[in-house]
């Protein structure tokens, strides 16, 4: 690379002036170095994620089982079936898709206002500050078989300890709606930790000077909080908003190990739909077409995301 | 099929939310690319389906020195017993050394097909007796006849249904090595404390729901009904058979679980919760865990929960075969079977070595029955060795009834919707009929979809 590099320098024509020659050699230098460094991650990103999205549309488009010989080309046929009703996979999927639309729904305002309120909390000056940051992050470092399999027993409809404190018989995790209370509400709990040390990063970020400035002019601390704290955060909020919204719409070993779908497969998200499929019943194809049709979906939320947040970071 | 619900999750347990999250919908998205890639298809590999093979039948080896894999999902206890066995194995073998991996099943029959494309494959492993046509049809496993023939292996040395079902399209793919059937548990504490016989288990519908009633009385609810796979499903299915129904019709081309008699088999079993026998709501592995705290009376669970009970000391427990709800006798089984896997470098003498290890542990299973299992061979389940252990010896009339699921290729997608009609009728989400209609008609649907990506 730096062999190129150098030969296409020197093979300027404008290199008749040595000091500009000079310059535009130390830029071309620098570039590569960049590109350098970039190098080790570029090849991670092609090798991982954009040669086998390439390759995952190619089985998309067959019956695929790598274990088979026989691959038909299927054209768009696996797309096709994901909107014709009464087709095997229609139903299914499109309940799964809503099961992850639910579950964002109702998860992703709670990551984002809690672990806020959290951050604020945790972001003034108090005995055993550093005790509590600790505390509230310490859930995010177990694996969601811990945390599954912990909030399985615990909030068991029968023998759970939560309702035999409360005296009652709630179907934590196996009717609905409370299996959704249930899901967001273990999930709130174990990742609130890591969207509140986000928001502490944002805090600090945000000069003294300027509540400083507020307080001068007579601002309450709402007012501080809504024109110097939030705009300040905005950076941070549009981060933790779009990483949010992925990641729930990637939720899958929480129903798994808690409700296992129950009731039915009322709770089975797409990603647990498309594990079932590809891995399980080695409908390769199918899968990486309902994958596609997922990625499309949160690719457009993000978007509209990114345009709302910007426009609104624009205003303020 | 040793795993509890428990630990079958646990499998799954890596696609946690947020960074792992992405990553497990990534590699989701490209499935397959990196196992695709490899993968050769493995066409003209000695041993694959349809083509004879040379070599030893496994009475004996004789060849150099070979070290062998030997992948298998005993996560339980019985992994002790098979490490045993393995280790038995290997200090009378001079010539034979043989390393063992465990995986949970569900990682297991994900990491074994794309382990054998890509020749990194065991060469030896135990699978359950419906994944057996599925595996062949996907060329995991190779044919091995000729291990039955040399050990001189016939259908009479077998129940029938153990025997045949380790074949697909005509050819021996497996060797059975246990049956491990759907059994009652029952707590002898809760029992005495209302007032039962409890070295009298019941045996007949009418027996059943007397004690239960019984119970009921004494403000124990005695039978939890699980609306799980473990164990609601397998219940579930002991009953449909024991009805008079089947989960599919003969070609196993069409889903009959919701038949008349299926849909009364599910009936009686959601009427449990009407009645008041089962509270509703039952989560997984809660029916047995309250058998354990002395909240349930009677738990239909596997054999494979002998040893864990065995284990505690809290309470007295009894064991037996699970009472006739229906016209005939039937139970739930499934069957631990040796299988060869396909190897992209073929070795003659690791085939040959493989044969004489599975032989070999095929006389131990006696020794492998300590861990919860019916031996699969008639001579050694009528031993006086598996007859010492008491309360496996006492499920060994459920042998000659019982019931596995079919040995079809891709069967497993069929079951799903079995599990999942069962789950919803059992939470009372739907009536026992509508729930088994829906699941059935999907099931008919994939069923013929398997039918034409595996051929019939």
């Amino acid at each position: 690379m730096s062999t190129g590099t150098r030969t296409e320098a020197a093979a300027l024509p404008g290199a008749a002036a040595p000091s500009r020659g000079a310059a535009r050699k130390g830029r071309r230098s620098s570039a590569a170095v960049a590109y350098l460094f970039l190098a080790p991650y570029l090849v991670l990103f092609l090798g991982f994620i954009v040669a086998p999205a390439v390759f995952g549309i190619w089985i998309s488009l067959h019956d695929y089982d790598f274990a088979l010989f026989d691959k038909p080309w299927v054209g768009l046929a696996n797309y096709v079936d994901l909107v014709t009703p009464g087709s095997r996979d229609f139903g299914d999927f499109w309940q799964s898709m809503g099961a992850t639309g639910i579950f964002t729904l109702f998860s992703v305002p709670c990551l984002v206002v809690f672990p806020l309120l959290v951050a604020l909390l945790l972001n003034r000056a108090f005995p055993g500050r550093t005790v509590f940051r600790a505390i509230f992050f310490l859930p995010y470092v177990l694996g969601v078989a811990v945390v599954g399999l912990l909030f399985r027993y615990i909030l068991d409809p029968n023998i759970g300890v939560v309702n035999y404190l409360i005296d009652q018989q709630i179907p934590w995790t196996t009717d609905l709606p409370w299996v959704w209370v249930s899901l967001v509400g273990m999930t709130v709990w174990w990742t609130l930790g890591f969207n509140a040390l986000i928001y502490l990063a944002g805090l600090t970020d945000i000069s003294r000077e300027l509540y400083e400035a507020a307080e001068m002019d007579g601002a309450s601390k709402w007012q501080q909080f809504w024109n110097v704290t939030l705009p300040g955060l905005s950076p941070v909020l549009v981060f933790v908003i779009t990483t949010t919204i992925l990641s729930s719409a990637n939720m899958f070993g929480q129903y798994l190990l808690v409700t296992k779908g129950a009731p039915g497969t009322a709770t089975r998200t797409a990603i647990g739909y498309i594990a079932d499929e590809g891995l399980r019943s080695f409908r390769m194809g199918s899968a990486a077409a309902m994958s596609y049709v997922l990625a499309v979906v949160l690719l457009l939320i993000s978007l509209i995301n990114f345009r709302l947040l910007r426009d609104r970071g624009a205003s303020s | 099929m040793t795993t509890t619900p428990l630990q079958s999750s646990l499998a799954f347990g890596g696609g946690a939310r947020g960074a792992l999250g992405r990553r497990t919908f990534l590699a989701l998205a490209g499935a397959g690319l990196s196992l695709a890639a490899c993968g050769g298809g493995g066409g003209g590999s000695a041993g694959q389906a349809g083509q004879p093979d040379k070599g030893t039948g496994g009475a004996d080896y004789t060849g150099p020195a070979v070290t062998l894999a030997f992948w298998n999902g005993f996560t339980g206890g019985d992994g002790d017993v098979i490490k045993k066995i393995v280790n038995e194995f290997n200090a009378q073998a001079p010539n034979v050394k043989v390393t063992m991996n465990i995986y949970q099943w569900a990682d297991f029959f994900q990491k074994l097909p794309a382990a054998v494309s890509t020749g990194r494959g065991p060469d030896v492993a135990c699978m359950h007796i419906d994944d057996i046509p599925t595996n062949a049809a996907r060329n995991v496993i190779v044919p091995i006849d000729q291990v039955a023939a040399a050990l001189s292996l016939k259908e009479s040395d077998f129940s029938s249904a153990v025997w045949q079902g380790g074949t697909y399209k005509g050819q021996r793919f497996g060797i059975p090595l246990d049956i491990h059937p759907l059994a009652l548990y029952w707590n002898k504490d809760v029992l005495s404390k209302a007032g039962l016989d409890a070295e009298k288990p019941p045996t007949t519908r009418d027996e059943y729901e007397g004690v239960l009633a019984e119970l009921k009385g004494k403000g124990v609810q005695g039978f939890w009904v699980s609306p799980f796979q473990f164990t609601g499903a397998f219940t579930y299915m002991s009953l449909m058979w024991q009805f008079g129904a089947d989960a599919f019709d003969q070609g196993v081309t069409k889903a009959t679980f919701d038949s008349p008699e299926a849909v009364e088999a599910l009936q009686w079993m959601v009427s449990m919760t009407d009645k008041g026998y089962s509270p509703k709501n039952v989560g997984q592995d809660a029916d047995y865990i309250a058998l354990k705290n002395g909240k349930n009376a009677f738990n239909w669970n596997g054999i494979w929960q002998i040893n864990d009970l065995k284990a505690q000391d809290k309470i007295e427990w009894g064991v037996g075969p699970v009472p006739q709800i229906g016209s005939r006798p039937g139970v739930w089984g499934n069957s631990h079977q040796f299988v060869q896997l396909r190897q992209t470098k073929p070795d003659q003498n690791k085939l040959d070595a493989s044969r004489y290890f599975i032989n070999w542990v095929s006389q131990k299973s006696a020794e492998w029955a300590t861990s919860g299992k019916i031996p699969a061979k008639l001579s050694v389940a009528e031993s006086p060795e598996f007859k010492a252990l008491k309360e496996e010896y006492s499920l060994a009339p459920e042998a000659e009834y019982v019931h596995f699921p079919p040995a079809t290729a891709g069967i497993a997608d069929a079951l799903t919707e079995l599990y999942n009609a069962v789950n919803s009728a059992v939470l009372l989400k739907a009536s026992p009929q509508q729930a088994l209609s829906d699941g059935a008609k999907k099931a008919t649907q994939i069923l013929q979809d398997n039918l034409k990506k595996y051929g019939g």
